[in-house]
């Protein structure tokens, strides 16, 4: 077995492995957060709470009407992209034609009252969900154990992330989305009716959360300040990517995911602040980010 | 995302207006500070509010005359956001003793202003051992528990079955380090050793990466010298990862009340960890308990709490007989000379060096087929006497200690 900077190589393996695992996380969020941001102009503050209610829907699916992960990981994202329609229809629709920091307030002040309404009936310890028992137990890969539902959360939020990417890239759907964001007057023109296309752009970008949401709760703690934890780290994400990039979400989703997870191994202390420090030299030299076209 | 909660309680206690001439502006300000909205609001939080207001209720503070108002405050697990809380309670609203305040970063940080200020400062939430080390102050008094008597009650239990390697995942502030120190010291003065350790940010929310580090150092124990939603996560990872059937053990070595209830006995069932008070143990507790949860959403008192209870009824007694709660250092040299004595930790002392002094108790988390209620979480192992629960004065290097 050889060595690495004086780490052993299957131990560096395994954490890269885990960095994907984490990655995905920040992929599905940033995505979410880029579509919406791409598609509606709007900084969506509200994802992490979106996320979070997630996570507690499936708690309340699970322990109320004994439906399991699998229903709920089908259910649970129309149930919170519902919520988010809701929203847009009484509040964001309201706000497209002003400045972008209408929206980041709007959002915020939500986020703090969903996180503040869910602290106050469920407490701040969090709540118990298990990993459904299908997917329990894990594999030895020689180097590290994988446990089966990690296996799954990697693969699950591949495809997400990649059918999302076709969706708005490669098919006609996309392109006429994309064009609404561009001209809605003239594409409304063509009998296309744009503000319920974007409703319904929100709806999807809130169940992205959700989805990522039902995803975490086997593994994280299911509790209001999930969220808020999550959420800045996937800004910085989403801005690195570039604003508003679909590609660049997902790649650098999971490529902070794999920088971060080294960070852990060589000097874990400043594992939380790495993700800022490359924001930070991002910003420096590619100001619309890695991926983003300049405005 | 957290804001600044400022509640403003004024307590049952509407006292008649001409025995208290010595009280400085006429009444008692107590100031509960924690974790109102993070990760240990539900182990303190609102709860450590509830249970000071209880404290005033059953001292009869009224009847005595005495005026007792309770205000309290998020600190956000931030030593700067604390601070700038402390300081404009001491100086603007006549705050006269600060209770609680856990996270031990932000815990020293007011241990510092309280003494300049010459006010009180009662831990219940914090752990560092510090406090009561070289930190101690003499208008401090550190009540329910510390990492020290946490490493002694839970490193030596473990130990002496035959735990003697050891790994710690360490969460990165003062409280973390301290607890990792003070259970290596126990482990290695039981012939044991320390393999390695991690120290992970707070709050962290993936510990996969520090677990598969703590199973590749093949160590027997894997310490969990964290707290709150960080030891819950970290357990619920350990198992998903198979740490434990793969023949390595984990410490927790602190762990709440709270934290078994959201982890669920099927993960947390086994579970070995030190504690200074269980609402289960005797009528007076249970008691608390009940009448407690009906004021806090159906949450059963922590330790935290309890000793909240206790440290604020000792307070009032001491200020009862002084007339006066003006000077803090003479406020907590009479509660010293005083010995302690309440429903829920029954008769105590507290040291020279700020030590509050009583039993420590070892639990063991029930088995899901042993438990009869949402609450029925624990059962005593064992219990370490009050003489041998916590670290001799001697060793602790504080100012105070004369000799």
């Amino acid at each position: 077995m050889f060595e690495i900077f004086g780490i052993p190589s299957q131990a560096l393996f395994g954490q890269l492995l885990i960095g994907l695992i984490n990655g995905s996380f920040y992929a599905l969020l940033s995505l979410g957060l880029a579509v919406i941001f791409g598609m509606l102009n709007i900084i969506n503050f509200a994802h992490g709470a979106q996320y979070m209610m997630g996570a507690f829907a499936a708690f309340f699916l699970l322990n109320y009407a004994g439906l399991n992960y699998w229903f709920a990981l089908v259910l649970v994202p129309f149930m919170v992209g519902a919520f988010g329609v809701v929203i847009e229809r009484l509040f964001l629709q309201r706000l497209y034609k002003l400045d972008h920091l209408y929206g980041l307030l709007l959002t915020f002040g939500l986020a703090l009252i969903i996180e503040g309404v869910f602290r106050n009936n469920f407490g701040s310890s969090g709540l118990p969900y298990r990993v459904p028992p299908t997917l329990q137990g894990g594999q030895n890969l020689g180097f590290m154990f994988l446990p089966n539902y990690r296996a799954w959360v990697i693969v699950a939020s591949l495809l997400v992330c990649i059918s999302t990417w076709y969706v708005i890239e490669r098919t006609r759907l996309g392109a006429n989305l994309r064009a609404a964001t561009e001209n809605p007057t003239l594409v409304r023109a063509f009998g296309i009716n744009v503000p319920r296309m974007i409703t319904l752009t929100y709806g999807f970008g809130v169940a992205l959360a959700a989805f990522a949401g039902v995803m975490a709760a086997p593994i994280y703690n299911v509790s209001p300040q999930m969220g808020s934890h999550l959420i800045i780290v996937v800004f910085a994400v989403v801005v690195i990517g570039g604003m508003g990039s679909i590609l660049g979400a997902i790649v650098t989703g999971f490529g902070l995911g794999v920088i971060e997870g080294l960070t852990k191994v060589f000097f874990p202390e400043a594992s939380n602040t790495v993700i800022f420090i490359i924001m930070a030299i991002v910003l420096l030299i590619r100001p619309a980010g890695l991926f983003g076209r300049r405005a | 995302m957290k804001r600044l909660v400022s509640l403003a309680i004024l307590s049952a206690a509407l006292a008649c207006g001409t025995a208290h001439a010595q009280m400085t502006d006429g009444v008692i300000k107590i100031g509960v500070m924690n974790d109102m909205s993070g990760t240990y609001a539900d182990l303190a939080g609102p709860g450590s509010v509830v249970a000071a207001q209880m404290a005033v209720e059953d001292f009869g503070a009224a009847a005595k005359g005495l005026k007792v108002e309770i205000v309290g405050a998020d600190h956000q697990n931030k030593p700067d956001v604390g601070s700038n809380v402390v300081r404009q309670w001491i100086d603007v609203d006549k705050v006269d003793v600060i209770v609680d305040v856990p996270t031990s970063s932000v815990a020293l940080a007011v241990n510092e202003i309280v003494r300049q200020k010459n006010k009180v400062f009662l831990i219940s939430g914090a752990a560092a051992s510090n406090l009561t080390g070289d930190k101690c102050a003499p208008t401090t008094v550190h009540w329910t528990y510390d990492t020290w008597a946490l490493a002694n009650g839970t490193g030596n239990a473990i130990v002496k079955t035959g735990g003697k390697n050891w790994f710690f995942l360490t969460a990165d502030y003062a409280f973390g380090h301290a607890l990792e120190r003070d259970t290596a010291a126990v482990v290695e003065k039981n012939g044991g050793k320390v393999l390695g350790r991690v120290r992970h940010p707070f709050p962290a929310t993936d510990f996969s990466s520090f677990l598969l580090q703590a199973q590749s150092s093949k160590a027997q124990i894997i310490g969990l010298a964290n707290a709150g939603a960080d030891t819950t996560t970290a357990i619920k990872q350990a198992a998903e990862f198979g740490i434990v059937r793969g023949g390595q053990n984990l410490a927790a070595l602190l762990i709440f009340l709270t934290d078994i209830k959201a982890l669920g006995l099927e993960t947390a069932q086994g579970l070995v960890f030190t504690e200074a008070w269980y609402w289960d143990m005797n009528d007076a507790n249970r008691d608390f308990a009940k009448k407690f949860s009906e004021r806090s959403k159906g949450l059963y008192p922590s330790m935290v709490q309890a000793g909240v209870y206790s440290a604020v009824t000792h307070y009032l007694k001491a200020v009862h007989e002084l007339k006066s709660d003006a000077d803090g250092g003479a406020v907590v040299a009479k509660m010293k000379s005083m010995p302690t004595d309440d429903k829920l930790f029954g008769k105590g002392t507290i040291r020279e060096d700020g030590r509050k002094i009583h039993p420590m108790y070892l639990f063991e988390v029930k088995k899901p087929s042993e438990s009869k209620g949402p609450w029925d979480l624990y059962k005593v192992r064992a219990t370490i006497p009050a003489e041998e629960a916590f670290r001799p004065m001697k060793d602790g290097g504080c100012s105070l200690v004369k000799g």
